[in-house]
């Protein structure tokens, strides 16, 4: 049987894929980059998901996987957009496919280096370690001038996909909203996975898991890797859809941002964090075009959620969630 | 010689838990851990799977000493604990539960299904919506799936329905009959009894007295196990 949540799910994704479709077909092409952000926001806090949803570790610092992974498409591109050579003389890359492969790698090692310090601590400690790593990240990229420092570094063309026009607003929805359902597919197996299985009961209970011979810092650790490539993966696309990359990308308020969306959508959920994007820029860009406190709103409907829907827009259509 | 549990001294804070536990199990033997309450049963279970490292003493299973080990490889030494309380992971399902810890060996799955086929039923259902006695067979399943030499049962069958033990109790009988060690603390002796080889009681701390089932007379139950 068809299950509710099911349902829910597979109306959200042929939304989120008519809305710029149909925007394309009245002229309102601003929509298009909308229903863009959604899915590349989207895609970035299913990385997160991974990691808080599935294994309860509530990270503040995936900020700095979002902005690793746009500065390793700005670096890439603006060396091959000048022809300097960056290292061995490698010229960089306009490729997307080789960028994202990049950006993965990169951030999952650095995932690797924070995740091995900061998963031997846990509640507060854990937050406030992963913030203070993102933050390293942050002054680091703000104190490089050879990549735009402060000011951050343009994109001039958008990167290139194999066999399509990126520079179409439709065509680069398609290949955000492609990589989002493959990130939800990853998402889903891993949920589904004998590993998933054992990283949710390492969020349930450590002793218990412990006394059946399981080891909880390598599952965590692995799943915190994983969820940091996928969160880069998705700063790759944020930086081609703005066609600039900034340390804004690696700021406290975007790793608070994505999390925001996962308690929004709902967390641990497959579609929680579609739906939580899909309310955030909604609501900023309608509350944003009246009054330029459009976040005290958005404040106001997060107090709503955990006080009264802490299964988030998800669990408030689709009941109670599978694994709670 | 599988377990060799040698004069354990564990601690609660300052508190003084067990005075010098010394007892051993050997391949395929079935021993009763006996005692009234607050005796020190599950502080020497806890203590055997280092989730409560003794201070004092030592513990070796098949050989290798516990002392340095975190509890996740003194589970993998081929400990299945089955907890007091039916500790399942409760938000994950029957099938979940059984394959997340599972390791390769003569327990599969199948194996599990057909000691208990109530779980079979069951494959989809979160382990919070059993009832007691199902979770209590998820508990004894899920530890089988870890494939041990030793499967600790710390009071199994406590607060079943009278059916629902008869069912635990033919699956241990079954355990025993595979040659699978067992170290078992239960309070139904009518049924501990005739399955353990040996037992040994403890009182204060203490191991009291150690001995064949046969040998454990109406006089000395009165005295160590009596209320």
């Amino acid at each position: 049987m068809i299950s509710r949540e099911f349902l829910i799910n597979g109306v959200l994704a042929l939304l989120l894929l008519a809305v710029p479709f149909i925007a394309s077909a009245v002229g309102q092409p601003f929509t298009i980059t909308l229903a863009t952000r959604i899915a590349i926001l989207a895609l970035a806090a299913t990385g997160l998901n991974i990691a808080l949803g599935l294994g309860g570790l509530v990270s503040f610092g995936h900020a700095a996987f979002f902005g690793v992974g746009g500065y390793v498409a700005g670096i890439l591109s603006s060396h091959a957009f000048s022809g300097d050579p960056m290292i061995f003389g490698f010229e960089g890359s306009k490729q997307m496919l080789l960028i994202w492969l990049t950006a993965a790698i990169v951030a999952g090692l650095l995932g690797l280096l924070i995740g091995v310090i900061s998963l031997r601590t846990s509640g507060v400690y854990f937050i406030m370690i992963t913030l203070a790593f993102a933050q390293m990240v942050y002054y680091f990229a703000i104190s490089w001038p050879a990549y735009g420092g402060e000011d951050g570094l343009s994109i001039v063309v958008r990167n290139q996909f194999p066999g399509v026009n990126t520079m179409r607003p439709l065509t680069f929805f398609g290949v955000a909203y492609g990589a989002l359902i493959v990130g939800l597919g990853l998402f889903a197996m891993i949920r589904d996975s004998r590993f998933g299985a054992a990283l949710q009961a390492v969020r349930q209970n450590e002793v218990r898991v412990a006394s059946v011979g399981i080891s909880p810092l390598p599952i965590r650790l692995t799943a915190f890797v994983l969820s940091a490539m996928m969160t880069a993966l998705a700063g790759c696309l944020y930086a081609d859809l703005n066609r600039f990359v900034s340390p804004s990308m690696l700021s406290w308020h975007m790793s608070g941002e994505l999390i925001v969306l996962i308690i929004l959508g709902g967390t641990g959920r497959l579609f929680g964090p579609v739906a939580g994007a899909m309310l955030y820029v909604v609501i900023e860009s309608a509350l944003g075009g009246i009054t330029e406190r459009w976040q005290f709103f958005l404040g106001l409907i997060l107090l709503a959620t955990v006080l009264f829907a802490r299964g988030g827009v998800i669990g408030l259509l689709a009941g109670k969630a599978r694994h709670g | 010689m599988l377990l060799d549990v040698h004069d354990i001294r564990t601690f609660y804070g300052s508190a003084q838990a067990l005075f010098g536990i010394t007892f051993q199990i050997e391949d395929g033997e079935v021993v009763a851990l006996m005692g009234r309450n607050g005796m020190g049963k599950s502080t020497t279970i806890k203590s055997i799977c280092n989730l409560m490292p003794p201070k004092g003493g030592r513990i070796s299973i098949a050989g290798t000493a516990t002392d340095r080990l975190p509890p996740h490889k003194v589970a993998r030494l081929g400990i299945g604990l089955v907890p007091e309380g039916r500790r399942c992971f409760p938000n994950l399902t029957v099938h979940e539960n059984l394959v997340a810890a599972a390791r390769p060996g003569q327990w599969t799955l199948a194996r599990v299904n057909a000691l208990f086929p109530r779980l079979v039923e069951r494959r989809d259902q979160l382990a919070r919506s059993l009832s007691g006695g199902e979770q209590q067979m998820l508990a004894v399943g899920r530890a089988l799936m870890t494939n041990p030499r030793l499967l600790i049962l710390d009071e199994a069958t406590e607060g079943l329905a009278p059916v629902i033990r008869q069912d635990i109790w033919r699956a241990i009988r079954t355990l025993k009959a595979e040659g699978l060690s067992i170290l078992v603390v239960d309070k139904t002796l009518s049924e501990l009894l005739p399955v353990a080889d040996r037992c040994v009681v403890l009182e204060n701390g203490q191991v009291a007295w150690t001995g064949v089932p046969q040998d454990l007379t109406a006089d000395l139950q009165d005295r160590y196990l009596g209320v």
